[in-house]
């Protein structure tokens, strides 16, 4: 079964379709880039995901459950978290504040799994204290990462981590998604840097004005005649 | 020297009051982006409420507060959940309008219960205390002393605890609250019951300090207002210093004006913050 299954999904913003019968898949333990043109609607597809735009045909289903416009704490109570295309951090709250907020829904103890996500990303330990806001850009999306993890999830929907950053840093972001695939969670990313996002996924899709052109392993995408043509540069 | 002293004693009093007004303003304005104009007859409601027991009853104004505090709390998280909640999907400024609405009516349904005339906690009078040469009533000490403490208790509550710490986050940025799985509405009935009480608390001090009349916290409503915008709207911890600020302004103001300018002098602060500092004192605060 899958861990994630979007069928057919229809929707967007007031009264016009975004999305116009967008399928994707994510496998448990598996990481899936989407990449496409600016305004495809890649963003708007985690969102459907996530309930914050409507869904007005076909279905989502996460661990095979409905998941279609349920609000977005009830998605994160099913172990789905969400880290947006910008603003992703609270900006006066502290590092540790930031990360306590990913556990907002949760009443037990969990220092463990901020021990986890310390462990992760080191830098963070040392900046705990400090607003997110005067992080820098690399770190914040760390901040980011790790609040989402601080619910185990299963699925993690990354929107563009990369996104204004150095390409050094971008470099250490795409190691910090391994790392966190590597603990098995699985990602679900939308990615600009499309060479180095199908390099690192087991599959991709393809989106165009809302519909799905192409999806297949990250190599093949890369060897694909068109895929190239449009999105590698040639 | 002294009457420096005195208006300073007047100015922390007043002050104290607008910043409790001032705290709740903009928490609401934080967390739900609109100027809430009903706030200044919340504090009228709070001050009319802690009459009741006192008058019914005969409690002790002391103790009454409570129940006044109580009251309007849940008479802040009604309105919201009744009216304001409806409303949120629209443009801010129907919020605004909506809540001079609210204003309207909260100050209507005081005058039919309680009258139009001013009454009074105690009927004796708070004999003052003389200290070379400078006034001080027990009262003020009471309502300075009350306010130092709920600001305490407001920054425990703020710093230490999840539902504080998600205040500030959804204050920060309300989107990403949402999808952290941080229940919004929950966050928002909180932000009312603590905006509300201390609307209350101010209201109940300026009974104390003065009289009760209907309009008594729509009138004080431009100086929390300054206060709020002085301390950066949306920011509590500002809203506290702008309070002290417009307090001591308006009473030292009156060594050269006539005291009903004092309203004027919080107005002029407002516009030259608006005018050349739109982010308050404390700045940062995104529009
Ligand atoms: N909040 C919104 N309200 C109305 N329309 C929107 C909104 N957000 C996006 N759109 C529209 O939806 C379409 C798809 O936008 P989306 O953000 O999903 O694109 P994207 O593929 O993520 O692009 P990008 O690479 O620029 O991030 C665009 O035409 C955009 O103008
Ligand atoms: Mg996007």
């Amino acid at each position: 079964m899958s861990l994630l299954q979007v069928d057919q999904i229809r929707g967007g913003y007031g009264d016009v379709d975004i999305l116009n019968g967008v399928d994707i898949r994510v496998e448990p333990g598996e990481i899936v880039a989407i990449i496409g043109p600016n305004g495809a609607g890649k963003s708007t597809v985690m969102k459907a995901v996530f309930g914050l735009v409507k869904v007005r045909e076909g279905s989502i289903t996460y661990r095979d459950k409905e998941i279609a416009n349920l609000r977005p704490d009830q998605i994160v109570r099913q172990g789905l978290c969400y880290v947006p295309q910008e603003k992703n951090v609270f900006p006066t709250l502290t590092v540790e504040e930031n990360l306590e907020m990913g556990a907002f829904i949760r009443n037990d103890d969990f220092s463990q799994d901020l021990e986890k996500v310390y462990e992760l990303f080191p830098a963070l330990y040392e900046k705990r204290r400090q607003p997110a806001g005067a992080l820098s850009g690399g770190q914040r999306q760390m901040v980011a990462m790790g609040r989402a993890l601080m619910l185990n999830p299963g699925l993690i929907l990354l929107d563009e981590p990369t996104a204004g950053l150095a390409p050094a840093i971008v470099d250490l972001i795409f190691q910090n998604i391994n790392k966190v695939n590597g603990l098995g969670v699985s990602i679900m990313m939308v990615e600009q840097n499309a060479k180095q996002a199908l390099r690192m996924c087991h599959r991709g899709y393809v989106l165009t004005t809302g519909r799905n052109r192409h999806h297949d392993t990250g190599e093949n995408l890369l060897n694909n005649r068109e895929v190239a043509e449009m999105f590698l540069g040639g | 020297m002294a009457e420096f002293l005195q208006l300073t004693i007047y100015g922390i009093v007043a002050g104290s009051i607008f910043s409790l007004g001032a705290i709740g303003l903009s928490l609401v304005y934080g967390i739900l982006r609109f100027p809430h104009f009903a706030h200044g007859d919340l504090i009228t409601l709070g001050a009319y409420f802690t009459l009741l027991p006192v008058s019914i009853l005969g409690a002790p104004p002391e103790l009454s507060f409570f129940f006044g505090v109580a009251a309007t709390m849940v008479v802040a998280v009604a309105v919201d959940q009744i009216l304001y909640r409806r409303l949120r999907k629209v443009a801010p400024v129907i919020l605004l309008i909506a809540s001079v609405g609210v204003a309207l009516i909260l100050r209507s349904l005081v005058q039919l219960f309680w009258g139009a005339g001013n009454q009074y906690y105690s009927q004796g009078i708070d004999m003052p205390w003389r200290l070379s040469g400078v006034n001080v009533k027990p009262d003020h000490l009471l309502i300075v002393a009350g306010a130092v403490i709920l600001v305490v208790l407001l920054h425990l509550f703020l710093q230490k605890t999840k539902t504080g710490k998600a205040m500030r986050a959804m204050s920060d940025n309300a989107d990403l609250a949402q999808v952290t799985g941080i229940e919004v509405n929950k966050v928002i009935i909180w932000t009312w019951v603590i905006g509300g009480g201390m609307a209350a608390a101010a209201g109940i001090f300026l009974g104390l300090d003065t009289r009760l009349h209907p309009v008594m916290g729509w009138r004080i409503l431009l100086p929390v207002f300054a206060a709020a915008i002085l301390g950066g709207i949306g920011r509590p911890y500002g809203a506290i210093v702008g309070g002290l600020i417009i307090g001591l302004a308006q009473e030292y103001s009156t060594v050269i004006l006539s005291p009903p300018y004092k309203p004027a002098v919080a107005f002029a602060l407002m516009v030259i913050m608006l005018i050349f500092k739109p982010t308050g004192l404390f700045a940062g605060r995104k529009a």
